[in-house]
């Protein structure tokens, strides 16, 4: 058993360390395109890919999401807006992306 | 008891108010369920937005638009009000002093609303390059997305204030906690919508 002193400073590192890792890789991404050294695929793609583990830092850190057991469902919900983003999202772009191909 | 257990997103009172913690765990999953489908919401904008991408019939492109300098300070200020805020709910958490939790939240809001400000002044200079929402289809789509995390943030600054409001009213109780550990939730939920607003709306546009 940790005293409650103990967790509060547990938590207190857990958001010191989500802003620590949030702000590293904002500052990285913004570095990538204020003195760009790859080409623009590439920037793209790597700023995309920072965005995601800046998302998934700060739900682990301040939204405290883990994969942990949890007594509600939160993790489930989590994941089926992620398949509807990603359905209707993903579904959007191909359909229109394409449309735009053929009018063009 | 349940009181170790994690009963929600998000910070959870555990045993610091064991009865409250009990009676957190719907009132803050059904809210999380409000976030989840806001999220579809931003989304389905954020599709809308790079579909209408090239629709820019000649006029302001990303590139003649966004400023690199004042999108990273948003950026910053945005972020460090999350963590002013985690801060916030810690203190109230572990039974700090009113004063203490009052503060923190006194400075989240007070970058929530320097945040307004910088954002609205960069919508400003927009309309004086002549590029306002009915200017183009590109346009009308940034506008229909940015802006609505900004009245978000506008939302949650008004939040703030009655929370602020409810704690020196009634004090720390149960209700009060639980408004906040929402309130909590909400605003750093902002901050991710505002991570896929930067990374796929700013800095692309920026790419040269």
């Amino acid at each position: 058993m940790s005293g409650p002193s103990d967790s509060r400073r547990r938590e207190i590192r857990t958001y010191l360390t989500g802003y620590g890792a949030a702000l590293a890789l904002t500052c990285a991404a913004f570095a990538l395109v204020r003195w760009p050294v790859f080409g623009s695929g590439a920037t793209f793609a790597m700023i995309l890919a920072l965005g995601l583990i800046q998302i998934v830092v700060q739900f682990r850190c301040f939204l405290h999401i883990t994969l942990a057991r949890s007594a509600r469902d939160d993790l489930q919900l989590i994941l089926f807006s992620l398949l509807i983003i990603a359905l209707m999202v993903g579904g959007t772009l191909v359909i229109l992306f394409n449309l735009r191909e053929r009018m063009m | 008891m349940s009181t170790g257990e994690v009963q929600h997103p998000g910070l959870n009172l555990g045993s610091t108010d064991a009865e409250t913690h009990e009676a957190a765990g719907g009132d803050v999953f059904g809210f999380w369920m409000f976030l989840m489908s806001d999220a579809v919401i931003f989304a389905l904008l954020f599709a809308t937005y790079g579909v209408m991408l090239p629709a820019t019939a000649g006029g302001p492109t990303p590139a003649s638009e966004y400023k690199i300098g004042p999108t990273f300070v948003e950026t910053l200020v945005l972020l460090t009000s999350s963590l002013t805020f985690g801060m916030a709910s810690v203190a109230m958490k572990h039974g700090g002093h009113l004063r203490q939790v009052l503060s923190w939240m006194g400075v989240t809001l007070a970058l929530g609303l320097l945040f307004l400000g910088l954002e609205l002044h960069d919508f400003a200079q927009m309309f004086a390059h002549g590029a306002y929402p009915t200017r183009s289809g590109y346009l009308s789509a940034f506008f229909g997305l940015v802006p609505l995390h900004g009245l978000h943030v506008l939302t949650g600054s008004l939040w703030i204030v009655v929370m602020m409001v409810q704690l020196c009213v009634f004090g720390a109780d149960s209700r009060v906690k639980i408004n906040v550990l929402r309130l909590g939730l909400f605003w750093h939920f902002l901050d991710v919508v505002w991570i896929a607003i930067f990374s796929t709306v700013y800095l692309p546009g920026l790419i040269r």
